[in-house]
């Protein structure tokens, strides 16, 4: 703590008395209009929080921004969509200070400003919640609150001020939770909570969200919504980012569409829908459908039984799993991620060894609990599109030819004697790009410089081209643009066309729902149900957030 | 081009220059500092190192030190592994040398003993390696820890078998006895006698050096195992969704690396000395290290390299020789000051080089 508070203390003051003159000025102003003419002038209200006026960010010769223009009223909720790529984040990033616009006006208040960094950020009102929590895990909540706010060279009182005041904040909009509890120790909502009230706790009259929801149980969710209303409703403004539709749909009041890197449309919420804007996003409308035709179902080709997952901490990640797939179907898990998926799928392509349980690949019975390695299954015909392709899919440093045969490098076919044949994997890698459309059509440059969808598109070519019996495949669509989408659809499509096993993780309902003949629900590393491509949301959304429909009737 | 990428020559070719400058242009105002005239040092320590045909010699016999323990660094640097044994791995595998040229040197010629030399300090490097290699692949062991304690292991080790074993009867020295004929590596001034070497020790061993930078090149590059061996280092979790077994990675890469460095005896022991000899590897191993660094990990790099450091260590001592009052510890300095701009400070100038670039690409595509 010594050394956090040192370099930390000089500027606590500052923030105290920011914050306490913000404070008072806007709930004088608040409770003034609440009174006056209840909660939907407040979102209305003229006098807009945030304006940006022909704000532009380039990157060397990548315009990340072009002349944005968007105005926030205050005390309301705005989302911000766009695709992954779009320029959302850029944009944010220059309201918080990390980068610094190349042109156009900031006005904050009305008042033409500058943000140099995060502190003049926090100083003029500006609070962001990270999609990655920016939290101390072995320190308490109250520790979290005040790290680098402390207020004195002392921790004494500023921890009684502290205490004070979250305790207030607390009660004003309802986020109760204890100061004392571990951060560590607590679910991700709290945490996320956590850092909403660090916001606050520095005088945050404007709060951005980056994607809260992702981590989040659907109840979660909408706890997250409805403390966010009561922000709204106290005169807080509310940037919220999000590529998820339905969030921007329930939550927001007004909603502003960016599309490579320009700002496409602002709309109120209640006057636009869905379908118009996915289009926005897009700029032309999305299937989201997928065609489905009748597959005759084949035998079983993937069994697994009993399956138990511990992870380096010990922790059963995955508990007495059992389920199979069958020749031509899809079998889709379902669930909020962290609930023993990624450790599901790392046991069953034999990247990890299971505690216990047994696997039938193609009518050959394997002891999951032995050791196994990646390069068997792939022998057995299982291939594996993984979760992230950043972390395990790709070598970001490698060629993109280099990449097309990571896992199957051993095979005789891409070597020459004892050395790799370069000419026969470049001339493989160039079919594959021209078959898979990957974009920029080049087998030299490096995997970290294609887009998502073209990386997506190299591990999918490399996956599916071996001509595997199962394909495991993670999160298929995870930060790739729709365009991918649906083409990356249709390949899992395909493959089930022709026969083969899939089995398909995601954490977008929508994506199982229109790709799975079954889906099985995981909670806390147990199956906690089995449902059909017809389930509700409501209903797998209960499963998800580990409410035992049966057990309850 | 995407940002903060640049075009390969400016990598390998424009950053380290500039390093390079920035580190002489301090140089020159420390010896300004000791009221000496930069430009006249400059002058001795280019000729003194490329000036006449034994400079030249003993800046190639340097080079040739620098270009095995670079290659061994910059080997496990491939996978991940950051070998700081290589003084260690090429003290012990002078040992393996030595032991095969006492044994040979009486009955077989030179090029009879040569590829038993080199197997012995290939294969003694390797085992000095393979201990912290299997600790850090089974046991989890640090091997930047291990491979610095196992410098000190080794150089204990070799006092001990110097002076109580390998030592001839009736000699103070603690070095073995001289190898005979058999056990020698014909020196380039015997070799090229149209080419005036001086009394230079440059030997065989240079040829050899290079040879070994083609393995090294296809061992990395072109073969599965270098494949194994890249990724795992780039992204290991990727390695392991690939099946590449991280244990067998570790270890075969320390053990190549701990041959590679090994073999740096086989110039010094066999070439120059002709014995084994108290320290013979003289911080060698430790200079591998900028060398690889500095080479951005790559053969060409590595011998660039190794030339640039072996011209710092022969001019340097010429130029401490002609200019008394630069010491040979301001040719430390002027070594330490290339390391430290060349290794530690290597992304110093890359931000604004890429800013550089960035706009001068954007403008051309604007125009």
């Amino acid at each position: 703590m010594g050394s956090v508070l040192c370099f930390s203390w000089g500027w606590g003051n500052a923030f105290e008395t920011v914050y306490f003159e913000s404070k008072n000025e806007i709930d004088a102003q608040v409770i003034d209009l609440i009174d006056q003419k209840g909660r939907a002038t407040v979102a209305e209200s003229n006098v807009p929080a945030i304006e940006l006026i022909g704000v532009s960010k380039s990157f060397g010769p990548v315009q990340a921004n072009k002349d944005i223009d968007l105005v926030v009223g205050k005390g309301s909720i705005h989302g911000i969509i766009g695709e992954n790529g779009a320029g959302k984040s850029t944009l944010m990033s220059i309201l918080y200070g990390f980068y610094h616009a190349d042109s156009g006006t900031i006005k904050i208040d009305d008042k033409t400003t500058t943000i140099p960094d995060s502190k003049s950020a926090i100083a003029q009102g500006i609070g962001m919640v990270h999609q990655h929590f920016m939290l101390v895990d072995p320190f308490t909540v109250l520790e979290n609150v005040i790290l680098g706010a402390e207020g004195g060279a002392l921790l004494k009182d500023g921890v009684a001020n502290a205490r004070r005041e979250l305790k207030r904040l607390a009660d004003e909009y309802d986020m109760t939770i204890d100061p004392d509890a571990v951060v560590g120790e607590l679910p991700v909502g709290l945490q996320q909570r956590v850092e909403i009230l660090k916001a606050l706790y520095r005088g945050a009259d404007i709060l951005i969200l980056d994607e809260p929801t992702g981590v989040l149980t659907p109840s979660e969710a909408d706890h997250l919504f409805r403390i966010l209303r009561v922000l709204r409703d106290q005169g807080k403004t509310v940037l919220l980012i999000t590529h998820k539709l339905r969030e921007i749909m329930d939550v927001t009041d007004t909603v502003s569409v960016m599309r490579r890197g320009e700002m496409v449309a602002s709309r109120k919420t209640a006057q636009t829908s869905m379908e118009e804007l996915a289009e926005l996003m897009v700029g032309r409308s999305v299937l989201l459908e997928v065609d489905k035709p009748e597959v005759e179902v084949g035998k079983p080709l993937l069994k697994v039984e009993g399956l138990n997952v511990r992870d380096d901490r010990g922790v059963m990640r995955v508990k007495d799993v059992s389920f199979e797939v069958r020749a031509g179907e899809v079998l889709g898990i379902a669930g909020v991620s962290g609930n023993g998926q990624s450790e599901l799928l790392a046991a069953l392509s034999g990247i990890t060894r299971a505690e216990s349980g047994k696997m039938e690949l193609s009518g050959e019975s394997l002891d999951l609990s032995a050791a196994h390695n990646a390069a068997e299954m792939r022998t057995k015909g299982m291939s594996h599109v993984p979760e992230d392709r950043h972390r395990m899919g790709l070598v970001n440093k490698f060629a993109e030819y280099e990449n097309s045969i990571l896992g199957y490098h051993r095979e005789p076919k891409y070597s020459k004697g004892m050395f790799l044949n370069k000419d026969a994997i470049r001339k493989e890698a160039k079919e594959r790009i021209e078959k898979y459309d990957i974009r920029p059509p080049t087998t030299e440059m490096t995997a970290a410089k294609f887009s998502g969808g073209n990386q997506q598109k190299i591990v999918l070519a490399r996956e599916i081209e071996c001509n595997p019996d199962v394909l495991l495949i993670g999160q298929p669509t995870r930060g790739v643009d729709i365009g991918a989408i649906e083409y990356i659809h249709n390949r899992i499509m395909d493959m089930r066309a022709q026969g083969k096993a899939v089995l398909l993780v995601s954490v977008e309902l929508e994506e199982i729902r229109s790709l799975s003949d079954r889906i099985i629900v995981m909670f806390d590393g147990n199956v906690v149900g089995e449902r059909g491509p017809e389930a509700t949301e409501q209903d797998l959304g209960l499963l998800m957030a580990g409410v035992n429909q049966e057990a309850a009737e | 081009m995407s940002k903060g990428q640049l075009p390969r020559w400016v990598d390998y070719g424009v950053l380290p220059a500039l390093n390079l400058l920035a580190a002489f242009i301090i140089s020159g105002l420390v010896v300004v500092v000791i009221g000496e005239d930069p430009f006249e040092a400059v002058k001795w320590l280019v000729w003194g190192a490329l000036g006449y045909g034994e400079g030249i010699g003993y800046t190639l016999y340097y080079a040739t030190n620098f270009i095995f323990t670079g290659l061994a660094v910059a080997v496990a640097f491939h996978a991940g592994l950051f070998n700081i044994g290589g003084e260690g791995q090429a003290y012990v595998g002078g040992l393996g040398i030595a032991l095969v040229c006492l044994a040979m040197d009486r009955f077989v010629p030179w090029w009879v003993t040569f590829p038993f030399a080199i197997i012995g300090g290939a294969v003694f490097g390797a085992a000095w390696a393979f201990i912290p290699g299997y600790l850090q692949a089974k046991r989890g062991s640090h091997i930047v820890i291990t491979t610095i304690m196992f410098n000190f292991i080794a150089s204990a080790l070799m006092v001990y078998l110097l002076s109580n074993i390998l030592i001839p009867q009736g000699t103070m020295s603690p070095s073995s006895r001289n190898f005979e004929a058999g056990g020698q590596l014909p020196l380039l001034r015997n070799v090229f006698t149209s080419f005036d070497f001086g009394q230079s020790p440059v030997n065989l061993a240079f040829f050899l050096a290079l040879a070994v930078c083609v393995v090294v090149w296809l061992l990395i590059w072109h073969t599965k195992l270098g494949y194994e061996i890249r990724s795992f280092g780039a992204n290991p979790d990727a390695a392991a969704y690939a099946g590449i077994s991280p244990v067998r990675i570790t270890v075969v890469t320390m053990l190549i690396s701990g041959a590679l460095a090994g073999l740096m005896g086989i110039n010094v022991v066999m070439g120059e000395q002709t014995r084994l000899l108290l320290d013979f590897a003289g911080g060698a191993g430790f200079v591998g290290i900028a060398v690889a660094l500095m080479g951005r990990g790559h053969p060409i790099g590595i011998i660039l390299a190794s030339m640039l450091f072996g011209l710092l260590y022969q001019g340097g001592a010429e130029l401490a020789f002609e200019i008394p009052t630069i010491s040979r510890d301001m040719i430390v300095v002027i070594q330490a000051l290339v390391i430290l701009f060349a290794g530690a400070l290597e992304h110093m100038f890359r931000p604004a080089v890429v800013a550089f670039f960035d706009r001068f690409s954007s403008s051309t595509a604007e125009a």
